[in-house]
């Protein structure tokens, strides 16, 4: 499954009050590829991927995957949103939250109950099947929305910010959990951060964005070896190397 | 045990009032107001159970045929209105209007319509109830979060399955305080109907009592009236509460979040 996003262009409004978001993007994201989307904030990357996922129509240019023309959202893909609180359904419990969008695949039960159980025992929370959502911290809250995300059985998983509002601890450790299933469940990321560390911490390679209208500032490719590491990798020269390249990446234009 | 004495000062101020009212009409020589005893005495006569499948059957069947009709097409319309900018933009006027109208005002126009049958009286109270429902259903499903609503489109839900799973519970908290002020309503506009052009009922048993100086029986089918009022209620609430345990919840949590 490769993603292809090419000349998109997307601006609010029209005539005297049109805001240009978005000026001009392309780029292509391989199978099984990490891509860490950073930039300035309020620069347009929740519209990106608004439009990468059929939730917005572009103003122009198109969005491809494997060559077909995205107008609403693929079936192979899923989309994980920052506010946890408002994405997951309060008056479903957390197994009823991970099996909701399966009902559309009308598959046979068993295999259902075997996908609620092993997405949720990825992310391992097996032992919260029976709670709501709001019974749980937040950090737990995110992982049922992986847990949702990775059930559907997406080759690409579109990620919001996902981490911006859990605190230090649990996004450390909710940055490895989503690196473990990525090997394991051979998806493709598309992850917008905000967050320098985390985006070189995470990706294969970073897309750093202008200030709006946006464009492409630069690609950045991180070669850090893999399984990465929260101590390890952070102490490499290279990792250094790479935050600071981004961090000049996106002051230079703001 | 524990509930019991929690429940204490609630018990006591009516026990209070009952107290007092029976004291100081057991002296009144006031005909309009007779003792307490009397009316116990003619509340007991009338509704256990003499009256209850000749009055009070009656009244409750056309108040919830009314209050269903209301309910069933306020969600409904409410639903439709809420979901489509541009059919909220055409019918909100109207709307207005017609909320405007006060329901008993329409009681000449029913029996007109639809004879001196139950269908007029279930028509007034389905015509007073409906808007409660229908206003409270439209904010409902307005003030859905937008990213449960795209949440719903990324994962495909089906448009049935969206408005059963998805925009019906997610809008069921100002839904459920339409329907609690439209049951109060119901049980008005009931009384109300039955004032007019009716043959049975409570408040035509009110009204009768107060024609042919029964003054006791009058007051009887009054304290009848208040227990039903306070009984649906408790009982609505105590369904809200069981139904909405998880937007209570919701709330707490966010609450304490924030």
């Amino acid at each position: 499954m490769t993603l292809e996003v090419r000349k998109l262009a997307k601006t609010y409004g029209n005539g005297a009050q049109a805001t240009p978001a978005i000026k001009e993007l392309s780029f292509q994201v391989r199978e099984r590829e990490f891509i860490c989307i950073v930039g300035p904030s309020g620069c347009g990357k929740t519209t990106l991927l608004k439009c990468v996922s059929g939730l917005l129509p572009a103003t122009s240019g198109e969005v491809l995957l494997d060559g077909r023309r995205v107008t609403s959202p693929p079936e192979q893909m899923a989309l994980v949103f920052q506010e946890y609180g408002r994405s997951l359904f309060p008056w479903m419990r957390v197994e009823q939250n991970v099996r909701f969008p399966l009902r559309r695949k009308r598959l046979p039960r068993r295999e259902a109950d075997r996908l609620v159980s092993q997405s949720l025992a990825a992310v391992g929370l097996s032992e919260f099947v029976r709670h709501y959502p709001w019974q749980l911290s937040g950090g737990m809250q995110q992982r049922v929305a992986i847990a949702r995300a990775l059930a559907y059985q997406p080759q690409i998983l579109v990620m919001d910010e996902p981490f911006a509002s859990v605190d230090a601890q649990t996004r450390a450790d909710l940055e490895d959990l989503l690196l473990s299933v990525w090997e394991r469940f051979a998806v493709t990321i598309l992850f917008v951060t905000h967050d320098i560390d985390e985006a070189v911490y995470m990706g294969d390679r970073i897309l750093v964005l202008s200030a709006r209208p946006t464009t492409i500032e630069e690609t950045v490719a991180v070669e850090l070896p893999r399984p990465r590491d929260q101590v390890r990798t952070k102490e490499l020269a290279e990792f250094a190397h790479l935050r600071g390249h981004v961090y000049r990446a996106i002051k230079k234009r703001t | 045990m524990r509930r019991l004495r929690e429940l204490g000062p609630q018990l006591l101020v009516p026990a209070l009032v009952l107290l007092a009212w029976g004291v100081w009409s057991a002296r009144a020589e006031n005909f309009f107001f007779p003792p307490l005893t009397d009316i116990l005495a003619s509340f007991r006569a009338n509704w256990l159970f003499a009256r209850v499948p000749t009055d009070v059957v009656p009244s409750l069947e056309r108040m919830l045929a009314g209050y269903a009709l209301a309910v069933a097409g306020g969600v409904g319309l409410g639903v439709l209105i809420g979901s489509f900018r541009l059919v909220r933009w055409a019918a909100g006027p109207a709307v207005e209007f017609l909320r405007a109208i006060p329901p008993p005002v329409l009681i000449p126009f029913a029996i007109l319509t639809f004879g001196i049958g139950p269908q007029f009286k279930i028509f007034v109270i389905a015509a007073g109830c409906v808007w409660p429902v229908l206003l409270n259903t439209i904010d409902g499903v307005r003030g859905i979060d937008p990213t449960l609503r795209e949440t719903a489109r990324v994962y495909r839900i089906g448009a049935l399955a969206r408005l059963l799973s998805v925009v019906l519970p997610a809008a069921s908290p100002r839904i459920f305080a339409g329907l609690r002020t439209a049951l109060s309503l119901s049980l008005i506009l009931m009384v109300i109907s039955e004032m007019e052009a009716s043959t049975n009922g409570i408040g035509f048993f009110v009204l009768q009592s107060q024609r042919s100086f029964a003054i006791p029986d009058m007051w009887s089918g009054i304290l009848l009236l208040g227990l039903l009022g306070f009984l649906l209620n408790a009982g609505f609430v105590e369904l809200e509460r069981r139904l909405l345990r998880w937007h209570r919840g919701a709330q707490a949590s966010a609450l304490e979040g924030a």
